[in-house]
């Protein structure tokens, strides 16, 4: 396997399994997040990634398996303790979640305000320069829903490096974005990795990005990692699941679509009614 | 997929869960200074929200109640006693239910919305991954909001309304004002029919905006469900507050 796994591992998630209700999600998963990298999770849709997050927040607790963040067991903790953790997890949700009756400025400012004994001079210099490198620093005092959908992720990214955690996780940070917001938030992932030599998650889609900003990348599909390593290599892999994804290929072992019976006998049936 | 819901399908889960989830939210409470400005900032907005519609149903609840009870007391020659019913049963009865139900349309239910929304747009999430219990940001400063702002909002309906009844009675029927006000003042007892009043009032504020938040915080996180829960919030209110009613109308007399 991976030999720098166990060594410089920041996350590990070790043979985790989740189900929403009865709907299984992951099965003995196997994830080793190396710290100060950049790591990319890429997979079909509704495979699991955005709980994969939500493990790691303890938002969610796995059913079987250890969750570890460092050498905290994300399962084991206390609220007050989780509490601890989070400050130093930064989050952009798949949508942002900004706080609509709040200024983008107010929205980056929360964090700060609530967590640091900062005086109000200083907090505004901090946000201000948070909002300058997202490139939004003229929409300070404008409200959420003033701003596209690509500008919220990017005000909500400034908030989620408000009070410059050491693991970023990013939700499909490039989704809806045009190709200069998307080429600056992807040099902005990377660069403030490098800077401050945090680690990053980023969910994404975008496989022809990957080589542009991510360090390690793995594929989850059906509730396991089927691939990891570097995205040039995961790119020229003779894997089919792997060939499937990164081509974006209908046919493959990973089925397109939700389990269904016969289409056929779906119309016939539609038809007699 | 899911079974369409009934309003309330199972009270007697639904009163329990409501209780565990005050519960919660009390046993956590922390007065720090951010908390007690936000509650005062909700206390504003949910005491402004509904003022208009306070003042405007009170007067008209006033000119009405006068209207009946000056038309059958003076079948009795009994008309100057009009003032006399008039504020008791405001004092008393009319002023706290009227007004909480007044307050659960127009405040409870935005509160109702407002956080069920908070929870669909994942704000509620967002809230809880910086380490910001939302519970003590938003549940808490709106459940305190409401035992302060019903209690002032009855005053002002009382007040309204009382003035509904200075038009109709002595402008309109000619009642002698020395004998309103006199009568007035000789029959209301401060302590148990002005303060009893008030006591429904806290009650009732802490009734609604339990509700209201209740059923903000467990609505599904869907157009449909928050939908559900603001009806929800109107109508739980509305039947708890006359329940409550009822009881304490019993056990003061
Ligand atoms: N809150 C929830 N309640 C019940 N089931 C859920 C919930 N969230 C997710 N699921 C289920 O878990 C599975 C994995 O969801 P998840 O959101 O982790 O997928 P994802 O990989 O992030 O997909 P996408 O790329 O579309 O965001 C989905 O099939 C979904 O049906
Ligand atoms: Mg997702």
């Amino acid at each position: 396997m991976n030999n720098n796994d166990s060594q410089s591992a920041a996350i590990r998630l070790e043979q985790v399994s989740f189900a929403w209700g009865d709907k299984p999600v992951l099965r003995d998963l196997d994830l080793s997040i190396p710290a100060g990298r950049v790591t990319a999770v890429m997979g079909p849709s509704g495979c699991g990634k955005t709980t994969v997050l939500r493990l790691i927040t303890g938002q969610q607790i796995a059913d079987r398996g250890r969750v570890l963040v460092g050498k905290i067991d994300v399962g084991q903790l206390k609220p007050r303790e989780l509490n601890h953790l989070r400050r130093n997890i930064g989050v952009l949700l798949q949508n942002g979640a900004l706080f609509t009756d709040l200024t983008c400025f107010d929205n980056v400012a929360l964090p700060l305000r609530e967590h640091t004994p900062l005086p109000e001079p200083i907090i505004r210099r901090l946000v201000l320069l948070k909002l300058q490198t997202v490139g939004l620093r003229g929409a300070a005092d404008m409200y959420p829903r003033e701003l596209s959908g690509g500008m919220n992720r990017r005000v909500a990214m400034a908030r989620a490096m408000a009070l410059d955690p050491d693991i970023m996780l990013y939700d499909e940070p490039f989704a809806g974005l045009d190709p200069i917001s998307m080429g600056t938030s992807l040099r902005l992932i990377r660069d403030i990795n490098r800077a401050l030599g945090i680690t990053s998650i980023v969910i994404t889609h975008d496989v022809d990005e990957v080589v542009q900003f991510a360090d390690y990348c793995c594929l989850i599909s059906e509730g396991r990692v089927v691939a990891k390593g570097a995205p040039e290599d995961l790119a020229e892999s003779e894997d089919e699941t792997v060939r499937q994804f990164m081509q974006g290929l209908a046919d493959g072992p990973v089925p397109f679509h939700f389990p269904a019976r016969p289409l056929d006998q779906d119309l016939l049936d539609s038809g007699a009614r | 997929m899911a079974a369409p819901r009934t309003l309330f399908a199972n009270p007697v889960r639904e009163l329990g869960r409501a209780l565990v989830f005050l519960l919660t939210a009390i046993s956590r409470m922390r007065l720090t200074r951010l908390q007690i400005a936000e509650t005062l900032r909700q206390v504003y907005f949910t005491g402004v929200r509904s003022l208009v519609i306070i003042v405007t149903c009170g007067f008209f609840v006033g000119l009405v109640l006068t209207l009946q009870t000056y038309d059958t007391l003076t079948r009795f020659g009994a008309g100057d006693a009009v003032s006399t019913v008039l504020a008791l049963s405001l004092f008393r009865e009319l002023g706290p239910v009227l007004t909480t139900i007044l307050f659960a349309g127009r405040a409870g239910t935005s509160i109702t919305a407002e956080i069920g929304l908070m929870r669909a747009t994942e704000q509620l999430d967002a809230l809880d991954l910086m380490a910001i219990d939302p519970m003590e940001r938003i549940v808490q400063p709106r459940l305190l909001a409401g035992i302060i702002a019903v209690p002032a909002l009855v005053l002002v309906f009382n007040v309204t309304a009382i003035f509904g009844g200075v038009v109709f009675a002595v402008f309109l029927m000619g009642v002698d004002p020395n004998t309103f006000w006199g009568n007035m003042q000789a029959s209301v007892e401060l302590g148990r029919d002005f303060m009893g009043g008030m006591i429904k009032a806290v009650a009732f504020g802490f009734l609604a905006s339990w509700l209201a938040v209740y059923y903000g915080w467990t609505a599904r996180p869907t157009s449909e469900g928050v939908a559900l829960a603001t009806t929800q919030t109107v109508i739980a209110t509305a039947i708890s507050v006359l329940l409550v009613d009822f009881i304490l109308s019993a056990i003061m007399l």
